[in-house]
C-alpha cells in the first residue's frame, strides 16, 4: 500500500500536469466548438473559416496590445491583451460582416448547398490564414505580460512540504474564468432575450421562423458578432497560455471541430462538454506516468518505460480517433445534435 | 362582402399556372373550408393568400386593401395568421417560447393574449415549459394554432390542421377551430378529411385543378349528389 503522502503528491501531480492544463485547454476548445456550432446552426455549414478566425481575432489583438504596450499602458498585475481583447474583438467582427457580405451572401442568394458553403468557407479560411501571416508572420510572437503566476510550484511545495509542486498560472486561471463569464452570458442570451430566442427560433425552424416575422438578415450579423467574439477570445486565450503561431491555430481546428460533432453539432451546451471531453482526452492519453505510478505502485512494480499511451506528436490523433469514433456510433453527438 | 378575397387567383411555381383562375372568399366570424382531390390547388390557393407564390392574375383584398405587392412577413403584420401542415412548431422550444415566437412581431405586452391562448388550449399551459417536440401530434397543432394566433390574426390559415391525428383529437380540434370562430376571426382551411372539416364549415370550397367546382354552406355541399360521390366517397 502507498503511504498517504505518496497519494497526496500523485494527485498532487495529477493536477498540475493533466487536470489544469486540460481544463485550460478544454476551456479555449469549448469556446472555439461554441463558435462552430453556432454558425452551423443558424447558417447551416461548417466553418472551416474558424480556425483562422481565431488567429486573426488573437493577431489584431496583440497588435493592439503591443501598441499599448509601447504607450506605457497596463492592466496591473492582468495582461494587457485583455485591455486589447475588446477592440480585438470589434475589428474581428467587422471583417466577419465584411465576409459575410461580399462571399456567404451571394451563396445564401444563390441558395447553394451546404457542402459549397464549405468549400466557400475553405477559402476564405486561406485567405485570413494569408492576410494573418502577411502582417505579423508565421513566427511565434510573444505578447503576454504582467504576473505569470498565481502561486508558483516552488512556493507550493515550501507552502505544503510536499515533493510535488503545483504552479497556478495567471492566464489559466483567466482562460478558465473568462470562459465561464462567457459562456454563462451566452447562455443568458441565447435562453432569455427575445433576439436570442429568436436565433435558436430561426436555428430549429427556419421557415416557421421567418412565417413568424423574424428577420434572417439581423439573425445572420448577430451570429458572426458572436462568432467574432468567441473567436477572438479564444484564440488570444490560447495565445496567452501558450504562444501565438499562426500555423497553430490552422491545426486547432480538427479538435475544435471533434469537440463540437462529439457534443452535437448545433447545440452549445455539446460544444462545451465536447471541448473538455477532447481536452482531456488528449492530455491523459498523451502523458507520461511513470512518475504517478512510481507515487502508486509498490516498489517491485516500479516501471521502467515512460508509461506514456501516445507521444505528444500524435495528439492530433486522439480528436481524429474520437471523431472517427463518434461518427460512427453516434453520429449525432452526446446532445443529439445535427449529423454533418 | 366578406373579410379576405381573392378573386380569378391565377398562379403556381414557375412553371405552367396551378391555380387557373379560382374565387375565394372568407367572412369574420366564419369557418372556410377548402376541400378536393389531391392535386386540386387546396394549398396553394393557401399559398396565393400568404404571398409565397409567383401570381399570375387575380386579386387578393384584405378588409378592401389590395395586399398582391406585400411579402409574406407583411401579410403576417397586416393581420394573417398561417398554421403550415408540417414542420409548424420549434420542436427544440419549450411550449411557452413557441408562443413568444409566434407574437415576435409584436412590441407590445403579449401576456394578455398568451393567457387567452391557454384559456382556448389548457393543456398548453399544464404544459407551457416542456419542448413542443416532445408533445403528442395533437398537442403539437394546438401550439402550432396558438402560435399563429399570437399576432391576434384577423384572417387564420390552416393548411390540414387534422392531418394525421386521431379522429377525437380531430373533433377536439375542431372545436377548437370553432371558438377561434367565435373571436370574430375569419378561419380558412384546407382538410383532407372533407366530410367532418363541411360539417362544422359555414362555406366550403371544392376545387378541381384549379378552379372553382362547387361552392355552398358546409350543409349543402354535403347534401349535394355530386359532391357526395366524387369527393366525399359516397
Amino acid at each position: 500500500m502507498p503511504e498517504f503522502i505518496d497519494i497526496l503528491n500523485a494527485l498532487v501531480l495529477m493536477t498540475n500536469y493533466v487536470i489544469l492544463p486540460a481544463l485550460t485547454y478544454g476551456s479555449q476548445l469549448a469556446l472555439g466548438a461554441l463558435g462552430v456550432t453556432l454558425v452551423f446552426g443558424i447558417l447551416r455549414f461548417s466553418n472551416f473559416a474558424h480556425g483562422d478566425t481565431m488567429a486573426f481575432g488573437a493577431m489584431v489583438t496583440i497588435l493592439i496590445t503591443w501598441w499599448f504596450q509601447s504607450l506605457g499602458l497596463s492592466f496591473g498585475p492582468l495582461p494587457t491583451a485583455l485591455l486589447a481583447l475588446p477592440f480585438g474583438i470589434a475589428v474581428t467582427a467587422v471583417f466577419l460582416l465584411f465576409t459575410d457580405r461580399f462571399v456567404y451572401k451571394h451563396y445564401r442568394g444563390i441558395g447553394a448547398k451546404p457542402i459549397t458553403f464549405v468549400m466557400v468557407s475553405v477559402g476564405v479560411m486561406f485567405i485570413m490564414n494569408g492576410l494573418v501571416r502577411f502582417v505579423i508572420g508565421p513566427a511565434d510572437q510573444r505578447f503576454a505580460d504582467g504576473a505569470r503566476f498565481i502561486f508558483k510550484a516552488r512556493e507550493f511545495k515550501e507552502y505544503t512540504g510536499l515533493a510535488e509542486g503545483l504552479a497556478l498560472r495567471s492566464s489559466q486561471v483567466i482562460t478558465i474564468v473568462l470562459a465561464i463569464i462567457l459562456v454563462a452570458a451566452l447562455f443568458w442570451f441565447l435562453q432569455k432575450t427575445k433576439t436570442g430566442k429568436a436565433m435558436r427560433a430561426f436555428s430549429d425552424n427556419e421557415n416557421l421562423a421567418l412565417l413568424s416575422g423574424i428577420d434572417p438578415d439581423k439573425i445572420v450579423r448577430i451570429t458572426w458578432i458572436l462568432a467574432a467574439i468567441l473567436a477572438t477570445v479564444a484564440g488570444v486565450l490560447y495565445g496567452l497560455d501558450k504562444s501565438f503561431k499562426p500555423f497553430v491555430y490552422f491545426q486547432l481546428l480538427l479538435p475544435i471541430f471533434a469537440a463540437a460533432i462529439v457534443g452535437g453539432l448545433g447545440k452549445p451546451i455539446g460544444a462545451i462538454a465536447g471541448g473538455f471531453i477532447i481536452a482531456f482526452s488528449e492530455v491523459a492519453i498523451t502523458y507520461v506516468y511513470k512518475k504517478f505510478l512510481i507515487y502508486l505502485l509498490p516498489e517491485n512494480l516500479e516501471p521502467e518505460s515512460l508509461m506514456q499511451l501516445l507521444a505528444t506528436e500524435y495528439k492530433f490523433a486522439v480528436s481524429f480517433v474520437i471523431l472517427v469514433l463518434v461518427l460512427l456510433v453516434r453520429p449525432t453527438g452526446i446532445f443529439k445534435g445535427n449529423v454533418v | 362582402m366578406s373579410y379576405l378575397v381573392g378573386k380569378d387567383l391565377c398562379g403556381g411555381y414557375g412553371g405552367p399556372d396551378i391555380l387557373k383562375g379560382c374565387d375565394i372568399e372568407v367572412g369574420k366570424g366564419e369557418v372556410v373550408v377548402i376541400v378536393g382531390p389531391n392535386g386540386a390547388g387546396k394549398s396553394t390557393a393557401m399559398k396565393a393568400f400568404l404571398g409565397m407564390l409567383q401570381m399570375t392574375g387575380g386579386s387578393i383584398t384584405l378588409g378592401g386593401e389590395d395586399i398582391m405587392s406585400l411579402s409574406p412577413q407583411q401579410r403576417i403584420r397586416a393581420g394573417i395568421g398561417f398554421v403550415p401542415q408540417t414542420h409548424n412548431v420549434f420542436t427544440g422550444m419549450s411550449v411557452e417560447e413557441n408562443l413568444e415566437m409566434g407574437a415576435f412581431i409584436r412590441d407590445d405586452d403579449i401576456s394578455g393574449t398568451l393567457e387567452e391562448i391557454y384559456q382556448l388550449f389548457p393543456i398548453l399551459k399544464e404544459k407551457r415549459l416542456q419542448a413542443a417536440g416532445e408533445l403528442s401530434g395533437g398537442q403539437r397543432q394546438q401550439v402550432a394554432v396558438g402560435r399563429a394566433m399570437m399576432t391576434k390574426p384577423s384572417v387564420l390559415m390552416l393548411d390540414e390542421p387534422t392531418a394525421g391525428v386521431s379522429p377525437i383529437v380531430m373533433d377536439e380540434l375542431f372545436d377548437r377551430i370553432l371558438e377561434v370562430r367565435a373571436k370574430n376571426v375569419a378561419v380558412l382551411m384546407v382538410e383532407q378529411n372533407a366530410r367532418q372539416a363541411l360539417q362544422i364549415a359555414d362555406k366550403g370550397y371544392v376545387l378541381v385543378m384549379g378552379e372553382n367546382r362547387f361552392t355552398g354552406t358546409g350543409a349543402e355541399l354535403l347534401a349535394d349528389d355530386d359532391v357526395r360521390k366524387s369527393f366525399l366517397g359516397g
